[in-house]
């Protein structure tokens, strides 16, 4: 299974978890695991999702979710785990 | 499992620092489309780089949007050209008619650069290699995307001066043919000592015909992610400095040798090398000459700006080797001019200086890149810089490079506009004094003695 990393970082408001979750579960998204932060007022959030199971390629997810970010005033990123893996871990 | 401080070292390298991959490029062998006719040939080099190249920026594309990382620049380099052509061309014309050829091709599968309008010629030229030179201002005035390169001289045959006269001429009519454009084609012309045949980085890339039918080169990028890195370590004693560079090179290489591996996978074409070169561009953060700084130099071009390049050069080379399967190209730091803000104010500001920037070609990758000198400089004089440069790669048996832009109507004090990753650049000077005679005797320079070496 390959995951995705979705990454949401911006001005904390109400609600930021909720549309994204709703879209990820729309979408027949997993979510496998969840980590949130507040830095300096920054809402700072990371999912670990998998998107196997999801209809819409990669590309139209990712600018889906970016659009989502624009209507709400956050940024998200929505990008393959092994990034992050090959730059992070030998 | 990756937690949310690495994932936002990521993205903030990406979206802060310019953490990009500069350029995935295909190499596309064309010598089984060698043939004597003409229309013939040209309809096989077309008919072979779009069928090979036809996903190639798709592809880049989608890796790009899938890792969340930016893919600058799609290209593709090819066979040296004078290889391809010399059964077929029969005058200067039919050399450019070529160029167009590659020209086409590459708009066609929407990359930005070809290169590989080139000539090997390190130790003597055959009529075709002639040609194919003396086509160049023709050919890059007519093209848009083609760049050309031409190997001079290597340590192991030493340095064909007769081609080092020639270029100096070709330089300067290449300036001339494309003098609205601010002499633009010589942007587009490299000239070589010990050229790599894996070069991934343009204008000097082509597929070398040591190399196999196709394959992926990739170059990487990240001055902008050094440097921030480096801003941790301020005032801490050299090896920690060390350290830190090469910690970051690796980590931007990872980052490449993945792209690479993802991009031969999907194309099915087998994966080359990663150039681990600091390829700077104009945009502000992401500057070779800020690193140089941030080592502790006023200004690029102060004394210890040799020192701290030869530093900088090895530590990248240490970090990347590791994260990577194959290493080639020209690895090391970039220093163009015209491409990099903090080289550009250096200039400007008096600090660096052609001479300096000699000296500190030697100790990293290409060499005299990207700089604007007066349009109403000698050809025997840029015949001088090259032989120069190429006498430092060859008995340093390292690659160097010359692409200088004499910028027709144009002098000290005047700046040029080359747009896009181009950059701009203010015209230095040109030591004024005369090598005529010098090159005017013509012949090659001999190899050198490299047994010596207790």
């Amino acid at each position: 299974m390959k995951k995705t990393i979705i990454t949401v970082v911006g001005n904390d408001t109400v609600g930021i978890i909720a549309r994204v979750c709703t879209y990820l579960a729309e979408n027949n998204i997993n979510i496998l695991d969840i980590s949130q932060t507040i830095v300096q007022g920054y809402f700072n959030m990371m999912m670990v999702a998998d998107t196997s199971k999801s209809e819409k390629d990669h590309g139209t997810l990712a600018r889906e979710l970016q659009d989502i970010g624009d209507q709400i005033g956050v940024v998200i990123h929505c990008q393959h785990e092994d990034i992050f893996n090959r730059m992070h871990r030998i | 499992m990756i937690n949310i401080f690495e994932v936002n070292e990521t993205n903030k390298m990406i979206e802060q620092e310019n953490l990009d991959v500069r350029t995935i490029t295909m190499g596309i062998s064309l010598l089984d489309c060698i043939d004597s006719s003409l229309p013939e040939l040209k309809r096989k080099i077309y008919e072979k780089i779009t069928r090979k190249a036809e996903n190639l920026v798709e592809t880049g594309e989608k890796i790009s949007m899938e890792y969340g990382i930016p893919i600058v620049n799609k290209r593709i380099s090819v066979t040296p050209a004078a290889l391809i052509g010399g059964a077929a061309c029969r005058s200067i014309a039919d050399f450019a008619s070529l160029a167009k050829v590659l020209d086409d091709a590459a708009r066609q599968v929407g990359v930005n650069f070809i290169g590989g309008y080139s000539a090997l010629v390190s130790k003597g030229m055959t009529p075709a290699d002639e040609m194919l030179i003396r086509s160049i201002p023709q050919a890059l005035a007519s093209t848009e995307r083609v760049c050309s390169s031409v190997n001079v001289g290597s340590t192991r045959t030493g340095i064909d001066m007769d081609a080092i006269k020639l270029m100096g001429e070709v330089i300067l009519e290449t300036a001339k043919a494309t003098r609205e454009q601010d002499s633009l084609g010589c942007a587009k012309l490299v000239v070589f000592c010990n050229a790599p045949d894996d070069n991934p980085f343009m204008a000097g890339a082509f597929h070398g015909v040591t190399e196999g039918d196709c394959v992926i080169n990739v170059g990487v990028s990240g001055p902008g992610v050094v440097k921030k890195a480096l801003e941790s370590v301020r005032g801490a004693d050299f090896e920690t400095l060390c350290e830190m560079i090469k910690r970051t090179a690796f980590k931007v290489t990872r980052v490449g040798q993945l792209v690479a591996q993802e991009a031969s996978k999907r194309l099915e074409v087998p994966f080359g090398i990663v150039d681990l070169s600091l390829a700077p561009t104009p945009a502000v953060g992401d500057s070779v000459a800020e690193i140089l700084q941030e080592i502790g130099l006023e200004r690029t071009g102060a004394p210890g700006t040799t020192a701290a390049l030869a530093l900088l050069n090895d530590q990248v080379k240490k970090g990347g080797v590791m994260a990577s399967t194959a290493v080639g190209g020209l690895s090391g730091a970039f220093i163009p001019v015209s491409e990099d803000q903090g080289m550009i104010d250096a200039v400007t500001a008096g600090a660096l200086t052609l001479e300096k920037l000699e000296a500190m070609t030697c100790v990293c990758s290409v060499g005299l890149d990207m700089i604007a000198i007066p349009g109403d400089t000698k050809a025997s004089t840029i015949s001088g810089i090259i032989a120069d440069e190429a006498a430092i790669g060859m008995v340093n048996q390292k690659t160097t490079a010359v692409r200088l832009i004499p910028v027709i109507g144009k002098t000290v004090g005047d700046t040029v506009e080359f747009g896009g990753l181009l950059g701009h650049a203010p015209i230095i000077s040109v030591n004024p004094f005369s090598c005529d005679a010098f090159v005017e005797r013509g012949g090659r320079i001999p190899a050198p003695v490299h047994s010596f070496k207790n």
